[in-house]
C-alpha cells in the first residue's frame, strides 16, 4: 500500500476508533456502575446528531455562537435528558434482571425512533461542516487531511482524557470506580448512591450524544443510525472486558483499524471483519481483554 | 384421571377448532393465524434457550432469517423446489451456523452471552445486506412456493392455502409436542438442572457445554423451520427477518407470555401480534397509526414494569396481591 494512504487511513482508523470509544465508555460506564444493559444507548448517539442537526440553525440565529456552542447545547441539554431519563425510566430497572432491561430499554428505542420521526422527519439531513473547519490542511509536504475529521480526533482525545482525568484523580471518579467494583460498599461508606447513579448516567449520555453530534457533519443524520452504533459499541465492550474503560479504549482502536483497513484492503468482507475478530478474541479470552474483578 | 384429560382433550380441541378456523373466517384474519402460528413456532424454539435452559439469546432471527434465505436461494426461479430435501437442508445450514456461533458464544455467560448472540447475528445480517448473495438490501423473490414430492408425485402443493395453513399448523403442533417431550426426558432435566444452577450440575458430572450447545443447535433449527415458512408465506426475503429489532421482538413474546412454560411463548406471541396489529389500525387510531411504534414501545414498556413473571404468571400476581391486602389492615 501506498506509504500517503497508509497514513490517511491510519489517521481516519484512529478518527472512528476514538469516536466508537467515547459512545461505548459510557454504555460500559453504565452497565459496569449501575448493572443496567441499556440497549436505547445508541439512541443517544443518534439524539445527538439529531440535536446537532435541529439546534444548528437555532444557536446561530438565536443565541450567536457557531458550531462549538451548537456542540455544548448539544452536550448540556443530553446531560439533563440523561438525568431525567434515569429518574423517570432507569431508576426502577435497578432491582430488575437483565431480561426485563433489555426488553424496556427495546421499548425506549422504539419511542425514541418514533419521537425522532414525529418531531424531525424520516429523511437523511446532511450538517454543514463549519466554515473554518471545511478544507484539508497539509501535514508536512506529501499529504493533506481534511481538516474536520483531524479536529474530531482531537477533540475526542481531549475528551477522552478527561475522561480519563475524571475517573482517576478526582474524588467523583473515585466513587464511580469503587462503585464498579463494588457496588454495596460503596453504599454502605454512606454516599448517596442514587445521586451518583444519575450523574454517571447523564455523562454516560451526554458521551454518547456529544460523539454523535460531532460526527454529525460527517456521517449525516439519519433514522436508525443509532442501532448499527449500539451493536458495534457491544461489541466494544465484549472484546474489552464489561466495565473496563481501559478495554473499551483498546477495543475501540482495534475495532477502528480493522473496520477502516478492512473497507479497504477486503471491501466484500468489511461487514464481518469485526465480528470475525471478536470471534478470534473470545475464543482465547471468553470476558473480554480486560476483565473487572 | 382429570388431569390427563385435560392434557390430552384440551390441545386436540385448540387444534381441531383452529383447523377449521380457516372454514369461517375472511381472508385477512386466515392471513393473521398464520403469521401468528409461524412466530409461535418461532418463540417457542427460543424458548427451549431462554425459559428451559437459562440462555438469553438476543440473536436468534439469524437462524430465521438464514433459513429462509437458504430455501429461497435453493428453490430453481420459476418453478417450485422440492421441500423433501429443501427443508432438512436448509434447516441444516442453519444448524451448522448454531453449531460454529454456538461453540463461541457459549464459552461466554450471562449479559456476555446476550451481546455475543446479539453480534453473531449482526454479522449474519452484514453478509446478506452488504454481498450480492441474497440480493442485498433489497431482498430476493420466492416466486414458486415450494411443494412436497417424490419424482413426479406431488405429496403436498403448498400453493393452496389451505393446505400452507394446515401444513404450518402441523409445523407448529409438531415443535410443541416435540419440545414438551424433550423437557420431559433425561436430556430436558438436565437443562432444568442447568437453568436452576449450572454449578451444580457440573459438579455432578454433567458436561453442561454439550448440553447448552445442543440445546442451542436444536432451538436454531427449530427457528430455521419457522423461517422457511416465513419465506413461503410471503414469498419474499430481506436482511430485515434477522435484523436485531426481530431477535428483541421474539425474546420480547418468550418474556411477555412468561417463561419456562410452551403456552407462555404462543400466549406471548398471540399478545404481541394483536398488538401490533391494534396499534396499526387506522380504524381505531386514525392518522396516529402511522406511529404505531410510538404506542407500541410504550406498551412494552407498560407491560414489562407491570407484569415481571409475564401473562402467564398474571393469575398468580393478582392472587398473591388480593392475599396481601386481605391480609394487611392498612388496606381497608
Amino acid at each position: 500500500m501506498d506509504p500517503v494512504i497508509f497514513l490517511i487511513q491510519c489517521l481516519n482508523a484512529v478518527q472512528y476508533g476514538l469516536l466508537l470509544f467515547l459512545v461505548a465508555s459510557g454504555l460500559t460506564l453504565i452497565f459496569g456502575i449501575m448493572g443496567i444493559i441499556n440497549l436505547a444507548h445508541g439512541s443517544f448517539y443518534m439524539i445527538g446528531a439529531y440535536m446537532a442537526f435541529a439546534l444548528g440553525p437555532l444557536v446561530e440565529q438565536y443565541v450567536g455562537g457557531g458550531f462549538i456552542t451548537t456542540l455544548l447545547a448539544c452536550v448540556i441539554l443530553s446531560a439533563i435528558l440523561g438525568y431525567f431519563l434515569e429518574w423517570a425510566f432507569y431508576s426502577y430497572l435497578y432491582h430488575r434482571d437483565h431480561l426485563q432491561q433489555v426488553l424496556m430499554t427495546y421499548g425506549l428505542i422504539l419511542v425514541f425512533e418514533e419521537l425522532r420521526s414525529i418531531i424531525i422527519d424520516n429523511d437523511v439531513h446532511g450538517v454543514d461542516t463549519p466554515s473554518w473547519l471545511s478544507g484539508a490542511i497539509s501535514l508536512g509536504d506529501i499529504m493533506t487531511y481534511p481538516t474536520y475529521r483531524l479536529f474530531i480526533s482531537v477533540v475526542c482525545l481531549v475528551v477522552a482524557g478527561l475522561l480519563y482525568w475524571l475517573l482517576t484523580h478526582t474524588r467523583l471518579g473515585m466513587m464511580i470506580r469503587a462503585g464498579a467494583s463494588n457496588r454495596d460498599m460503596i453504599n454502605s461508606l454512606g454516599i448517596d448512591i442514587n445521586r451518583l447513579f444519575r450523574i454517571v448516567f447523564a455523562l454516560g449520555v451526554a458521551l454518547a450524544a456529544f460523539a454523535g453530534a460531532i460526527a454529525a457533519p460527517v456521517s449525516s443524520v439519519y433514522p436508525g443510525m443509532g442501532h448499527s452504533i449500539l451493536i458495534i459499541c457491544f461489541v466494544v465492550v465484549v472484546i474489552g472486558g464489561i466495565g473496563s474503560i481501559k478495554g473499551a479504549f483498546v477495543a475501540a482502536m482495534l475495532i477502528g483499524f480493522v473496520d477502516t483497513f478492512g473497507q479497504v484492503l477486503f471491501p466484500q468482507a468489511a461487514g464481518v471483519l469485526v465480528y470475525v475478530m471478536m470471534a478470534a478474541i473470545l475464543l482465547f479470552k471468553p470476558e473480554g481483554l480486560f476483565k473487572q474483578g | 384421571m382429570h388431569s390427563s384429560i385435560r392434557n390430552f382433550i384440551l390441545p386436540l380441541l385448540l387444534f381441531v377448532v383452529t383447523a377449521l378456523l380457516p372454514l369461517v373466517t375472511s381472508e385477512y384474519y386466515t392471513a393473521l393465524i398464520v403469521k401468528i402460528m409461524i412466530y409461535s413456532l418461532f418463540a417457542l424454539s427460543l424458548q427451549l434457550l431462554v425459559g428451559c435452559t437459562g440462555l438469553i439469546s438476543l440473536g436468534h432471527a439469524a437462524f430465521f432469517g438464514i433459513s429462509a434465505y437458504a430455501v429461497t436461494l435453493l428453490s430453481p426461479e420459476y418453478e417450485s423446489g422440492n421441500l423433501l430435501w429443501m427443508l432438512p437442508v436448509s434447516i441444516g445450514i442453519a444448524m451448522v451456523y448454531a453449531l460454529i456461533t454456538g461453540a463461541l458464544s457459549l464459552r461466554t455467560k450471562g449479559v456476555y452471552f446476550i451481546m455475543v448472540t446479539l453480534a453473531f447475528a449482526q454479522m449474519a445480517y452484514y453478509v446478506f445486506h452488504d454481498t450480492k448473495i441474497g440480493g442485498g438490501s433489497d431482498g430476493i423473490y420466492l416466486y414458486v412456493r415450494p411443494e412436497f414430492r417424490i419424482g413426479d408425485w406431488v405429496i403436498l402443493n403448498l400453493d393452496n392455502a389451505y393446505v400452507f395453513y394446515m401444513f404450518v399448523l402441523v409445523c407448529l403442533t409438531f415443535t410443541w409436542v416435540f419440545l414438551a417431550m424433550l423437557m420431559r426426558s433425561r436430556f430436558g432435566a438436565a437443562l432444568t438442572g442447568i437453568l436452576v444452577n449450572e454449578q451444580r450440575m457440573r459438579a455432578a458430572g454433567f458436561s453442561t457445554f454439550g448440553y447448552k450447545l445442543t440445546a442451542y443447535i436444536i432451538a436454531s433449527g427449530l427457528g430455521g423451520l419457522a423461517g422457511i415458512l416465513y419465506a413461503a408465506k410471503d414469498g419474499y426475503v430481506n436482511p430485515e427477518l434477522m435484523n436485531w429489532e426481530q431477535s428483541g421482538l421474539v425474546l420480547l413474546m418468550v418474556i411477555l407470555g412468561g417463561m419456562g412454560r410452551l403456552s407462555g411463548a404462543v400466549i406471548g406471541t398471540i399478545t404481541l401480534i394483536l398488538l401490533q396489529e391494534i396499534f396499526q389500525s387506522q380504524a381505531l387510531f386514525g392518522e396516529f397509526a402511522v406511529h404505531w411504534h410510538l404506542t407500541f414501545g410504550l406498551a412494552i414498556i407498560i407491560l414489562v414494569a407491570l407484569m415481571p413473571k409475564g401473562l402467564i404468571g398474571l393469575p398468580e400476581q393478582l392472587r398473591a396481591r388480593r392475599r396481601s391486602s386481605a391480609g394487611s389492615p392498612a388496606a381497608h
